[in-house]
């Protein structure tokens, strides 16, 4: 009789070490979920800012055409990424990122501008932006690397190769003058 | 990269536990109190352990559930809408995403030349930001953002809750230690002639080791509470490093906040662990003094320089090793095992001083309700509530401007 208990007794708490494992996964993969969410709502913040942006800097520098349109084909093209999978989102922003900084450069050389209020409070309100999405961009890779690490360390990576977790993506964002390094071939 | 949300659980975790012991210390402490005041002075230990209890309980429920509210109505501290200070409102979010809250904190402003900050809350999904008009003006962005990362460190920690739990009790020791003093001095008598009738000697061994009690006590639950809460500085320091991936931004902001000598006027007693600096502070104190809630100023500083190039947990431990030349460690070991590299970020632009000095002043206009009024001539008019007319005059060009 009291091996049948014992028996009971392992099962049951096998259980409940399983439950508290699964509950930990799912936690952790929510939390990627959420953190990615927070990333998508700061790109659309940003989103929102650049045509406010380009109007205020035509008003001043209307001959840099080529930067302002290629800030809002930039743009466009990242709007349109939206929801076409983290490498290819994080490739259209990493090329808006390079657009706006630029813009941002050019300003520099416009003393009216510069001095213009609006302006003043939409340099603040992007630069705010960029730091959101750097810091949303620091807190999701955080969280999937914490969630990443859980499927592949023992003993969770039994139970996470049972319920099939997925792996979580990493954000990278590539800058275009990363991306211009040439390739070195040793073919 | 660090292991974020890992790191934070440990530390939240290990928080809680070494929480759990500080208490259980104090509490010791407060029983051994109360038990010894009711033997000496009521006849009854069981008296006086109730007491203790009572006291200590209101005290608790009442810094639990209106604790906040208390210190930011007795700091005169003010809150603010995202309108009232646009740059102020993203550093608190952009903090806010970085340390991964889910609430964003309530942003208060108190009125004083003095630079000092604070958070206070019970829990993350209650929790305020307090910084004066002094910091907001003489800081730049960066040095503000490494103060608010401090700062909102202290609710993601949760060391609003434990510092507050721990004042109230080192409070209600001292308090209770203050009136046993006071009844020995002044009515001892009354309870020797209770007790008259047992024997004497006992009761003067009670009276004795009540005694030293009484005067040890409250320095033991003090040290017990500045020890601890030094090394949430230091904790809450790393995480601003981290959360920033910048340390020379607070390093600036502690430097410019040690050089500053104007004292806080609303400072509190109890709340001291959760300013950014001790609002409290003496001037050359000692690297190794055991009686303040923060460490030294200038160490604070030289551990964030000496980060070398990294914002990790264990950047910031190496650091205080490197200044400690004699090592050790100030962050848990669970958060530190599985930290990898931290890269840091550059400078912002710096923003230009007269303009944050225009823009704190008429934050603190609009928060007296003076109205504002743009004359044509480029004089700002600041109308006081009180005033009754219709219309004002431009002191300067003489326009009417009607209100």
């Amino acid at each position: 009789m009291t091996a049948v208990y014992v028996i009971i007794g392992i099962a049951v708490l096998l259980i409940i070490w399983l439950v508290i494992i699964y509950n930990g996964l799912v936690r952790l993969r929510n939390q990627v979920k959420n953190a990615w969410s927070q990333i998508d709502v700061q790109l659309k913040r940003r989103h929102d800012l650049i045509p406010n942006l380009v109007n205020t800097v035509k008003g001043y520098a209307a001959h840099e055409r080529e930067t302002l349109e290629g800030v809002t084909n930039a743009r466009n093209l990242a709007q349109a990424a939206i929801g076409s999978g983290v490498a290819a989102q994080a490739k259209a922003e990493g090329e808006l990122s390079g657009f706006l900084s630029r813009l941002l450069a050019v300003s520099e050389s416009y003393p009216d501008l510069k001095a213009n209020q609006n302006f003043l409070a939409l340099q603040e309100e992007l630069s705010s932006t960029e730091n959101r999405i750097a810091f949303s961009r620091q807190f999701y890779n955080d969280s999937v690397m914490g969630f990443n690490n859980k499927i592949h360390m023992l003993p969770s990576n039994i139970i996470a190769g049972m319920f099939r977790f997925k792996e979580g993506e990493f954000f990278e964002i590539e800058t275009p003058a990363e991306r211009e390094v040439p390739q070195v071939s040793f073919g | 990269m660090g292991e974020g949300k890992i790191i934070v659980w440990e530390q939240i975790r290990e928080n809680r536990a070494k929480s759990m012991v500080l208490v259980a210390a104090m509490a010791g402490v407060l029983l051994v109190i109360g038990y010894f005041l009711g033997l000496a002075f009521f006849g009854s230990a069981i008296g006086g352990l109730v007491m203790a209890l009572v006291i200590w309980g209101i005290m608790t429920a009442v810094a639990f559930f209106q604790g906040d509210n208390i210190f930011l109505a007795m700091s005169k501290a003010k809150k603010i809408e995202r309108d009232d200070h646009p740059r102020l409102y993203n550093i608190v979010e952009e903090m806010k995403i970085a340390s991964g809250l889910e609430h964003m904190p309530a942003i208060y402003i108190i009125d004083d030349p003095a630079m000092n900050a604070f958070a206070t809350g019970r829990d993350p999904k209650r929790a305020s930001v307090a910084v004066t008009s002094g910091l907001l003006q003489k800081l730049n962005r960066d040095e503000l953002q490494g103060v608010i990362g401090h700062e909102l460190a202290h609710i993601k920690n949760r060391d609003v809750l434990l510092m507050t739990l721990c004042g109230i009790l080192l409070g209600t020791i001292v308090m209770i230690s203050w009136y046993m003093m006071h009844m020995l001095f002044w009515g001892g008598t009354f309870g020797g002639r209770r007790s008259s009738g047992g024997g004497g000697g006992g009761h003067l061994i009670v009276l004795v080791i009540g005694l030293a009690l009484m005067i040890l006590a409250p320095i033991f639950a003090r040290l017990i509470y500045f020890a601890i809460s030094r090394k949430r500085e230091y904790l809450a320091d790393a995480s601003s490093a981290q959360y920033t991936r910048y340390p020379e931004g607070l390093a600036s902001a502690l430097e410019k906040l040690g050089g500053s000598t104007v004292q806080l006027q609303s400072a509190n007693q109890a709340l001291a662990p959760m300013y950014i600096t001790n609002p409290f502070r003496r001037k050359g104190m000692a690297a190794s003094d055991l009686s303040s809630t923060h460490p030294p100023i200038s160490e604070r500083v030289r551990i964030l320089r000496s980060m070398g190039g990294g914002a990790s947990f264990a950047d910031y431990d190496n650091a205080y090793a490197k200044v400690h030349k004699g090592g050790g460690s100030v962050i848990p070991a669970s958060a530190l095992a599985s930290a990898g590299a931290v890269g840091l970020r550059a400078a912002e632009p710096e923003p230009s001083k007269l303009e944050r000095t225009r823009e704190v002043s008429d934050l603190m206009w609009r928060q007296n309700n003076y109205k504002t009024i743009n004359c044509d001539c480029g004089t700002k008019l600041k109308v006081p509530p009180k005033f009754k007319r219709a219309n004002v005059k431009c002191p300067h060009c003489g326009r009417i401007h009607s209100i």
